[in-house]
C-alpha cells in the first residue's frame, strides 16, 4: 500500500513537471538565479578567505641578534619560540645568509658596497623570522621576547614588533571585519534566496489551487494531495541545482585569471572545480530542501 | 447511506443566512432534485453534505452519525463514498480523461489492476471510450460534465450530488447528462441533483425539494416544477 501510494506520488509528480512545462520552467529559472546567487556566495568567501590567508601568511616579525652572539644562543631562542602555541614556524637565518642577502639587497649601491669593503669583517646578526598562527598572536610573541631578553640588553639588538605593531593590528581589525562583512552579506543573500524560493513556489502551487481542492473534493488525503507539489518542489530544486553547476562552470572559468591575479594567487576556476563536489552538494541540498519545504509549506494553505 | 438533516441552519456571516433551520432525509436509493432560485440554499444544502462547510446549528447525519463531528481520517473515507458532480466540471486540466477517472481510484487506494478493470469500463457508461487520452481542454461542456460522472461514480459511492450538471449544457447535452444521472440511480446509487431546468424535473418525475431563502417550501414525492 505505501509503495503504491509513493509510485504513484512519484509519477504524478513527474507528468505534473513536464505537463505543466511553463510553469516549471519559470519555476527553475527561478529556483536557478538564487542557488546561482548562494553559489556565488560560496566562491566569493573562499576567495575572501584565501586573500585574507594569503595576507596573513605576509607577515613576520623579525628578531636580530648581535654580531656577537653565538650560535647555540640563537639556536636556544630558536627553540623557545617554535616551542611556544601562539607559533607556526620559525626561520633561521645565519650571520652568512643575512650578509648574503644583504649584499644582493645593496649590489647597485657602490657606497655601501665599499664601505662593507672597508669594514672587513661581517657586521650583521644572525635573524630569526617568526611567524604566528594568527596575526593577533605577535603581540604573545614580542612580551615574551621582551621578558626574557630585553633589547639591546642582552644577545638580541631589536625585535621589529614594535614598528609593525600598528600595521599588524590593523591587519586583525581589517581581517575580523572582511570576515564579518563577508559573513553577515552571505547570510542577507541566503535568506533573500530562501525567501524567492519560497515565494516563487507559492504561485506555482497557487496555480493548482482549484485542482487541489478538487483532488479534496474526490477523496484525496491531504497528503496524498501534497506529495507529488512536495516531490515536484524537489525536483525544481535538484534540476535548478544542476543548472547552476553547469552555469558557474564557463564563468568561472572565463573570470578564473582575474581572480588569479587580483586574489593573492587563487584561481576561482581552480577551486571551484577542486571542490565541485562539495559545492554540488550544497547547491543540489539546498534547493531539494528549500523546494519541497516551500511546497509543503504553500500547499498547506489549499488542504486546510 | 441514509442522509438526515437536523434543524439545520448555515450563516456564512452575520448578515446572509442561507439555510434556515432545515429538516429533511434521503433514504438510499432515491434520486431527489432540490430546485429553487438562485441563492435559495441549494449549493450550501449540498456542501454540507460533502462536509466542505461545517452548520451554524443543528446536525447533518450520515448513516447516524454526525458528519462534522468525523475525525479527518474518517471524513477523506466518508468523501470516497460520495461521489459529486459540479456545474464547472472540476476537472483536473493536467490530467487526460482516463487519468482524471483514474485519479478518484488511486486516491481511494485501489490496485492498478483493479483501475486498468473499472475506467474503461465506466468510461464506456458515460461514452466517452474514444476520448480516454484527450485533456480536458479538447473536450465539449457535455463531454466534460460526462467525464465528471465518471470519475464520480467510478468508487461506486453510495451517493451521487450533482450540482447543476446541466447549467453550462445546450438541451442535448442535457438530456444525455439526465438518462446517465438516471441510469446510476437504477443502478442502485442515490442521487441528490440541484437544478434551474424546469425540463429535467419535468422529464424526471421524481422526488422534488423545493426551496426559497433557506427553508423548504414545498418536499413533493413525485414533483413537478412549480416556480
Amino acid at each position: 500500500m505505501m509503495w503504491i501510494q509513493a509510485k504513484r506520488v512519484f509519477k504524478a509528480a513527474i507528468t505534473g513537471f513536464w505537463r505543466n512545462g511553463v510553469v516549471s520552467l519559470s519555476a527553475v529559472l527561478m529556483v536557478s538565479l538564487t542557488l546561482f546567487v548562494i553559489g556565488s556566495v560560496i566562491l566569493s568567501t573562499a576567495l575572501l578567505q584565501s586573500s585574507l590567508e594569503e595576507v596573513k601568511r605576509k607577515v613576520d616579525v623579525n628578531v636580530y641578534f648581535s654580531p656577537i652572539a653565538l650560535e647555540e644562543e640563537v639556536t636556544v631562542v630558536r627553540e623557545q619560540l617554535a616551542a611556544m602555541p601562539e607559533v607556526s614556524e620559525v626561520e633561521y637565518v645565519s650571520r652568512e645568509q643575512a650578509l648574503e642577502e644583504f649584499k644582493v639587497q645593496h649590489a647597485e649601491n657602490p657606497d655601501v658596497m665599499r664601505a662593507l669593503e672597508e669594514l672587513g669583517e661581517n657586521p650583521l646578526g644572525a635573524a630569526l623570522n617568526v611567524k604566528a598562527k594568527e596575526p593577533q598572536q605577535y603581540a604573545a610573541v614580542a612580551e615574551y621576547l621582551a621578558a626574557n631578553y630585553p633589547e639591546g640588553g642582552s644577545i638580541i639588538e631589536e625585535v621589529n614588533y614594535n614598528e609593525n605593531k600598528t600595521a599588524i593590528e590593523r591587519l586583525v581589525e581589517m581581517i575580523a571585519a572582511g570576515k564579518a562583512l563577508g559573513g553577515a552579506i552571505a547570510i542577507i543573500y541566503v535568506l533573500i534566496s530562501i525567501v524567492i524560493v519560497f515565494n516563487t513556489i507559492r504561485l506555482t502551487i497557487y496555480i493548482s489551487r482549484d485542482e487541489i481542492s478538487v483532488m479534496r473534493l474526490v477523496g484525496a488525503s491531504p497528503n496524498y494531495v501534497r506529495g507529488p507539489f512536495v516531490v515536484v518542489g524537489a525536483v525544481y530544486g535538484a534540476v535548478a541545482a544542476v543548472i547552476t553547476l553547469l552555469t558557474l562552470l564557463p564563468l568561472t572559468y572565463w573570470l578564473g585569471p582575474f581572480t588569479y591575479r587580483f586574489f593573492a594567487s587563487t584561481s576561482v576556476f581552480d577551486y571551484y572545480i577542486s571542490n565541485i563536489f562539495s559545492i554540488g552538494g550544497i547547491l543540489l541540498f539546498a534547493g531539494i530542501l528549500t523546494g519541497a519545504i516551500s511546497s509543503a509549506l504553500a500547499t498547506r494553505k489549499y488542504l486546510k | 447511506m441514509m442522509i438526515h438533516f437536523d434543524r439545520v441552519t448555515k450563516e456564512y456571516d452575520e448578515d446572509t443566512l442561507a439555510l434556515d433551520d432545515v429538516t429533511f432525509g434521503v433514504k438510499p436509493g432515491e434520486f431527489v432534485s432540490i430546485v429553487g432560485h438562485s441563492g435559495a440554499g441549494k449549493t450550501t444544502l449540498l456542501r454540507l453534505v460533502l462536509a466542505e462547510i461545517v452548520p451554524t446549528s443543528g446536525n447533518v447525519f450520515v448513516d447516524k452519525v454526525v458528519l462534522h463531528e468525523l475525525p479527518r481520517k474518517e471524513l477523506t473515507k466518508m468523501r470516497q463514498r460520495i461521489g459529486a458532480v459540479f456545474q464547472d466540471f472540476k476537472l483536473i486540466p493536467n490530467l487526460t480523461v482516463a487519468e482524471n477517472v483514474a485519479f478518484a481510484m488511486e486516491a481511494a487506494g485501489q490496485t492498478d489492476e483493479e483501475i486498468a478493470e473499472d475506467v474503461p469500463h465506466v468510461l464506456e457508461l458515460v461514452d466517452l471510450t474514444r476520448k480516454a487520452n484527450n485533456f480536458p481542454h479538447e473536450l465539449s461542456g457535455g463531454e466534460k460534465q460526462r467525464v465528471a460522472i465518471a470519475r464520480a461514480i467510478v468508487n461506486q459511492p453510495d451517493v451521487l450530488i450533482a450540482d447543476e450538471p446541466t447549467g453550462n449544457l445546450d438541451p442535448i447535452n442535457t438530456y444525455d447528462i439526465v438518462q446517465i444521472l438516471r441510469r446510476v440511480n437504477e443502478l442502485g446509487t442515490t442521487v441528490i441533483l440541484t437544478t434551474h431546468n424546469k425540463g429535467v424535473i419535468d422529464s424526471l418525475g421524481k422526488r422534488v425539494i423545493t426551496m426559497e431563502g433557506g427553508r423548504i417550501v414545498r418536499d413533493d414525492p413525485h414533483g413537478r416544477m412549480a416556480m
